[in-house]
């Protein structure tokens, strides 16, 4: 899992460019599911069929990540970007871009007022040692990624994309190790969730499910004056109850939080005051589904150091192999 | 003169009340297409069949309607209350010259004149919700005899071109309606060609996240006019199309990742034709293409636009070589064969 994880956030991906990160999870997976498509929007769709007695599943980890996208280049040769997702201004300094071709470059900004304060987005530039605009190596509309390395230490997995290349790790996990299962289940390792969970939405409409369970990261409250919330790293999986995109389906949480409970894996409950995952998507797509989401506790999301507990990332794999393998009576 | 582009421009058409243009574009379509319909919402769909590969679908779509008012009440002194319809910047509409319902009555949005204004007032930001359509009636029930609740109002506006300049009150979006009643006037294309002319963009891309489950196409092309803001500015940052500079193509807006394989298709054959193209600047803003894209099942979709000065006010000013390009690159498109590379 580790190794897969480490290739997983090392891989280059922001929404709407997510092929290399498709390729390593295709070739993670190989020949354990019992069909593998790629739809038009990019979503990678390995499906485990069951018996004909179960239910149609969906499970959704999205394989994009934050990133940035160049606007303009300055007649210096600097570029101008914006955001691909969330980006949060904190974290921008002094980080190193990687843009697809490979080019790299470091972000900073504009001179600053006074060291209390941020610039807005669009007053920061991302330098690639061009001398002019000629010389820029780099167009307008280039996306790119963050450039930072993968790292375990102690129990804990520090990088870049954990959100949500460990769920995609989760998933694919879950998925090899999935023998028998009643339903017809699709792993849907999703694109452009960043950008507002637009491939879980059309693969959705277009596979028509009874259920969905997103695999994402949340953030923890075990911080610093850190965000409100109960979660904490390393006490288990936590099981969503609601976020600001979905209310997840009753008898789903119910059902997570029995098997939970008989297997003897910790677990948290969890509500995320702001944000949402691809089982909103899931949720309100076609004729609707029940939705739920298992969620990986991540310690400083959107930054170039996500950083999630080997424990409830295992004990995550093993809550969704047991609901997989069993009736879903929700 | 370009009549087309000027009778669909000077046409009233606000969201829902699209009526007028649908039935200009229906007239002069009809004999283009093998098939043409109304659905209930009130989009516009045409089929052209296509001549080798009927099977592959290509849905083009460019929205019928415009930005505009809706009267909400006729108060007791003659004048009109009026809402917003789709995206307007209410610090620029004192003064304008507005025409409402389908006679077209003429009234302006009112201000008090500056021989009556003190200083401090002439700096205050005027209120949406101070504003009155005057139609320069004496009183409510002498305004009710032209005027009702309800009545769609448009920018009055009329169309002209100046070399090669074309100014307009709706480019965004007849200049694409005027592209596409163009392309479909042509010789048949290789796939079957799906024309929507929908409804109710300007209010949250409604109609065409309709028509794109209904007809569930290959690949969508959406047809636009973009916002120029090419003036100079004191600072360096992210300036945005310029106007003359050829053809506009999505990478990313507020709504839609285009799907890079037809990117990198687009501009391929923007190369081998010479077509000038520019990368509209990735950032906010949507167009149909997120609806189209991902209402019914995936499928991949970009926009290609027209660059447009002033767009949403009473004057937008365009470029006619640019449209020319815009033209040029869709039909190179859609004579290019290489739809497999994005198909799935």
């Amino acid at each position: 899992m580790e190794e897969l994880i480490r290739r997983l956030t090392e891989a280059f991906g922001p929404s709407g460019f997510e092929e290399p990160v498709r390729e390593t999870v295709k070739a993670a997976i190989g020949d354990a599911a019992d069909e593998m498509r790629v739809d038009a929007m990019g979503n990678l769709i390995a499906s485990k069929y069951g018996d004909g007695s179960g239910r149609k599943v969906m499970v959704a980890a999205h394989m994009d990540e934050i990133g940035v996208i160049s606007t303009h280049v300055t007649e210096a040769g600097f570029l101008r970007f914006t955001g691909i997702g969330g980006l949060r201004l904190q974290t921008l300094l002094g980080a190193r871009v990687r843009f697809a071709g490979g080019q790299l470059g470091v972000v900073y900004c504009e001179r600053l007022p006074t060291r209390m304060t941020l610039h807005p987005l669009e007053r920061h530039y991302i330098d690639v040692g061009a001398a002019n605009r000629e010389d820029c190596p780099v167009s307008v509309g280039t996306p790119g990624i963050f450039e930072r390395s993968f790292l375990r230490e102690g129990q804990r997995y520090i990088g870049k994309s954990m959100d949500d290349r460990v769920g995609c790790a989760v998933a694919v996990a879950a998925l090899r190790q999935l023998n028998e299962t009643p339903h017809d289940v699709h792993f849907v390792f999703s694109v452009q969730e960043e950008v507002g969970a637009r491939g879980a939405l059309a693969a959705a409409n277009m596979l028509g499910v009874d259920v969905g369970i997103a695999i994402d990261v949340t953030l923890t409250g075990d911080t610093l004056k850190g965000p409100h919330m109960a979660v904490r790293l390393g006490q288990g999986p936590a099981i969503k109850v609601k976020d600001a995109g979905m209310i997840a389906h009753r008898g789903l949480v119910r059902l997570m939080r029995r098997r939970a409970e008989e297997m003897k894996i910790a677990y948290q409950l969890e509500v995320l005051e702001g944000g949402s995952t691809d089982a909103r998507s899931v949720q309100i797509a076609g004729a609707g589904a029940a939705a739920g989401c298992i969620s990986i506790p991540c310690r400083y999301v959107h930054s170039q150091s996500e950083t999630v507990h080997a424990a409830d990332v295992d004990q995550a794999r093993e809550l969704l192999v047991d609901l997989l393998s069993k009736p879903l009576d929700l | 003169m370009n009549e087309v582009l000027k009778a669909l421009s000077d046409l009233p058409g606000i969201s829902g009340h699209e009526g007028p243009v649908r039935q200009f574009i229906s007239k002069h379509i009809a004999d283009h297409v093998d098939d043409i319909w109304v659905d209930v919402l009130g989009n516009l769909v045409a089929v052209k069949e296509g001549f080798s590969d009927p099977g592959y679908k290509v849905l083009l779509d460019a929205h019928m309607d415009e930005v505009g008012f809706v009267i909400t009440s006729v108060e007791r002194d003659g004048t009109c209350k009026f809402a917003t319809v789709g995206g307007l910047d209410e610090r620029m509409l004192p003064g304008k010259v507005v025409a409402i319902g389908s006679d077209a009555i003429s009234g302006v949005i009112g201000l008090k004149p500056i021989h009556l204004t003190k200083g401090r007032e002439r700096k205050r930001k005027v209120k949406l919700s101070s504003l009155r359509i005057d139609i320069g009636a004496k009183n409510r029930s002498d305004a009710e005899k032209h005027v009702q609740p309800g009545d769609p109002v448009v920018f009055a506006g009329s169309y002209y071109e100046s070399g090669p300049i074309a100014w307009g009150k709706a480019m965004d979006n007849r200049a694409g309606c005027a592209a596409l009643v163009a392309l479909l006037a042509g010789e048949p294309f290789p796939f079957t060609i799906l024309a929507s002319f929908s409804v109710q963009e300007e209010v949250g891309l409604r109609g065409a996240q309709v028509v794109a489950r209904s007809v569930q196409p290959d690949l969508a092309l959406i047809l636009e006019a973009t916002p120029a803001y090419d003036l100079p500015t004191d600072r360096d940052v992210s300036p945005n199309v310029v106007l003359g500079q050829g053809a506009c193509l999505y990478v990313m807006d507020g709504g839609t990742i285009s799907d890079p394989r037809l990117v990198q298709h687009i501009t391929n054959l923007a190369h081998d034709h010479k077509i000038p193209y520019q990368v509209r600047q990735p950032g906010g803003g949507r167009t149909n293409a997120a609806a189209i894209q991902r209402s019914a099942a995936p499928l991949p979709a970009a926009t290609i636009a027209v660059p447009v000065r002033y767009t949403h006010s009473p004057t937008s000013m365009m470029s006619l070589v640019d449209y020319g390009h815009l033209i040029a690159l869709t039909e190179a498109i859609l004579r290019s064969p290489d739809h497999n590379s994005f198909s799935g």
